[in-house]
């Protein structure tokens, strides 16, 4: 593997990283993008131009503003809490690290019958289009339903209830 | 440690970002930050998806594309409802600390 | 025939200048040393286009406001940029006490950065785009997404109520009018049938008789253009969308706490931003860098480019002097109450246009649609609108 690669990944995993461990929660949030912006750089490196450019467009433009919004209106970074990792954070630990020798283990158990570099496959956005409205077309239109339904789940979730409002 | 496969590479990387983000959402008290971990598992699926099609037999197909795709789109609206159940949590209870969160406890 | 490729030499100079240049070094290192030329060509070009702006700008202002302008450096006053140049590097650079230093000094170069980047895939004369990507157009928008980041980065890291105030309203205003800038592009990606921006140029730089097939003269291309124009400029915060920074209520908006150079960086990172949403407008609906009627196209194309650009800033300007400011409730719900729902009906239109074929028929229907929708939103239910108190909402 290349060394661009190497350092695109040591940068994602730094950004997911920083992401989960340091204190403000709005430097995690930040921390966050630069974990997505390696992701989609990554992608990139996979020749997947579409789908990087829709990770930013979608996660750098869209998620991850959300979240630093969120955090502002619920004053997560101004209150600092006595501890910011739960009481039960170790038996955390202990499942992630679990989980991750289990993945790690397999994929290294069978590193050796994984492909080695191929081919860069063609595929235009022209491609992605007409597999989209073509053979993808019923979860399209079940993503394009659920897209609605979240939109005005989140509207409706986050509406000022007057009748409630003190 | 040198993994000679790209895909085996990438995969590591997927697992290892995972890891992480299981163990943010597993560890952190702060719902918004739980829901950072969830974001970044679902990153590293997405990873794996286009590590898959990029080096699986019928790249041509575009099913791992098509699942990253999709994946994205739903993570999207994923996070926004999400966010907007922890600001009404916050409304309610005034703390998005979830540890605080134990009111259904028996 | 002589003068017509003394024409054609000078539409490709900048190519064939390239080419000259590289052809010095070794050929492994040409494709590399072609688009660092490429960038740096785009590094001089929009900054110093930037430095001509701000003059022309504010003697612009002065004329229409009836007044003189700056007029002191040099003839009649063009050296002024270079005098604020100066100023603005010797400037102490100041740091609030309390503010987040590392996030503070990333926001202005995350923004200028992300700016830059969406230059890349602008074709700026025939044969001249730096990166002719198949996904252009979204890289653009992925681009222009990041630079809200920066905002609200140099916003909560100044620690300053303005700064903060301005970036929640930047950000907030960034994601409404970015689904209508999205969707309006989207009508030209339906009929072009790529994202693909030399693509989307080359499809226009066609000519029935002498006039030519931009998209701004079809009743889609028409109201997608002004939906695009309005987004663009809610996008750029230009007036009447200069909300974040009014300078009436949040003295500078999310760079308030900013100086010195960092100040200048996000100055240039505004103007850049209406260069580059200029340049993608002028080449989704004015044809990129196409001549306006057949018999023009012995000017360079890159003359056309710019031309479209500088009379795109010209309105930004002249919009500034005539209108004023929007409230934030105004905004959003022309955001989300009109200009959304009218992009998703032009792309209904468009489907139409795309699927009835040629001949008058498409013309009249589509017309009458969109006018008759118009009508309805914009005249009717938006008058009918009572602007009554405001009414405040809190997270808590």
């Amino acid at each position: 593997m290349s060394f661009v690669f190497y350092l695109i990944a040591a940068l994602t995993l730094a950004g997911g990283l920083a992401a989960v461990l340091l204190r403000n929660t709005v430097h995690c949030a930040l921390a966050l993008t630069v974990a997505f912006a390696g992701l989609a750089l990554l992608f990139l490196g996979l020749d997947a131009q579409f789908a990087g450019f829709a990770q930013i467009l979608i996660y750098i433009g869209a998620v991850a503003i959300l979240v630093v919004f969120a955090i502002l209106l619920t004053r997560s970074s101004e209150t600092m809490q006595e501890g910011v990792f739960s009481k039960s954070w170790f038996a955390g630990l202990v499942i992630a690290a679990g989980v991750f020798a289990v993945l790690g283990w397999a994929v290294l158990e069978s590193a050796h019958a994984l492909p080695f570099e191929t081919a860069a496959p063609r595929v235009t956005v022209r491609d992605i289009g007409n597999a989209l409205v073509g053979r993808y077309v019923l979860p399209l239109e079940i993503v394009a339903l659920l897209l609605t339904a979240a939109t005005i789940g989140a509207v409706i979730v986050a509406l000022h209830e007057k009748e409630r409002a003190r | 440690m040198v993994v000679a496969s790209p895909l085996a590479a990438h995969l590591l990387v997927a697992a290892l970002l995972f890891a992480i983000g299981l163990a943010g959402a597993l560890t952190r008290r702060n719902a918004i930050l739980v829901l950072i971990g969830i974001e970044l598992m679902l990153n590293a699926a997405n990873l794996n998806f286009i590590a898959f099609w990029r080096y699986g037999p019928h790249p041509e197909a575009l099913t791992g594309m098509m699942f990253a795709i999709f994946s994205i789109a739903v993570a999207a609206a994923e996070a926004a409802v999400g966010l907007g159940l922890v600001i009404q949590i916050y409304r309610h209870a005034r703390t998005t600390d979830l540890d605080q969160m134990n009111r259904m406890k028996g | 025939m002589a003068a017509a490729s003394i024409s054609v030499t000078l539409d490709q100079i900048f190519v064939l200048l390239r080419d000259w240049l590289v052809h010095f070094l070794p050929a492994a290192l040409r494709p590399f040393a072609s688009v660092v030329l490429g960038v740096v060509a785009i590094v001089a070009v929009f900054p110093g286009l930037f430095a001509l702006t701000t003059v022309f700008e504010r003697k612009g202002l002065g004329r229409m406001q009836n007044r003189l302008g700056p007029n002191r450096v040099g003839p009649f006053g063009f050296f002024q940029p270079i005098a604020d140049g100066i100023k603005s590097l010797t400037k102490e650079d100041v740091i609030p006490f309390r503010a987040d230093a590392a996030v503070h000094f990333l926001a202005p170069l995350v923004l200028v950065v992300a700016v830059f980047m969406g230059f890349a895939v602008l074709p700026v004369g025939r044969n001249m785009v730096l990166v002719d990507m198949d996904a252009g157009l979204l890289f653009f928008f992925a681009m222009g997404a990041s630079t809200e980041l920066s905002v609200f980065m140099a916003g909560w890291s100044s620690r300053n109520k303005y700064s903060i105030l301005g970036a929640m309203r930047a950000v907030g205003q960034m994601i409404s009018y970015e689904v209508p800038l999205l969707l309006s592009s989207v009508a030209v990606v339906m009929i072009t049938g790529s994202l693909s921006l030399t693509k989307i140029v080359a499809a226009q730089n066609q000519y029935t008789g002498i006039f030519p097939h931009w998209y701004v003269f079809t009743p889609w291309g028409f109201a997608a253009f002004l939906m695009f124009a309005i987004a663009a400029t809610a996008e750029t915060n230009r007036t009447p969308f200069d909300l974040p920074e009014g300078e009436s209520e949040l003295v500078a908006g999310y760079f308030t706490e900013y100086s010195g150079f960092k100040f200048a960086l996000f100055f240039l990172g505004e103007y850049l931003g209406m260069f580059s949403i200029s340049g993608l407008g002028a080449t989704l609906f004015f044809g990129g860098w196409s001549a306006p009627l057949s018999f023009l196209n012995v000017i360079p194309s890159w003359i056309w480019f710019f031309a479209k650009v500088m009379a795109a800033i010209f309105v930004f300007i002249w919009m500034r002097g005539t209108l004023p400011r929007l409230r934030q409730d105004q905004l959003m719900n022309f955001a989300w109450k009109f200009v959304l729902p009218f992009t998703l009906l032009d792309l209904m239109v468009t489907a139409l246009w795309r699927f009835m074929g040629e001949g008058w028929a498409r013309w009249v229907v589509c017309t009458a649609i969109l006018a008759g929708a118009y009508v309805l939103m914009g005249r009717t239910a938006m008058q009918q609108k009572k602007f009554g108190p405001r009414s405040y909402r809190y997270a808590e």
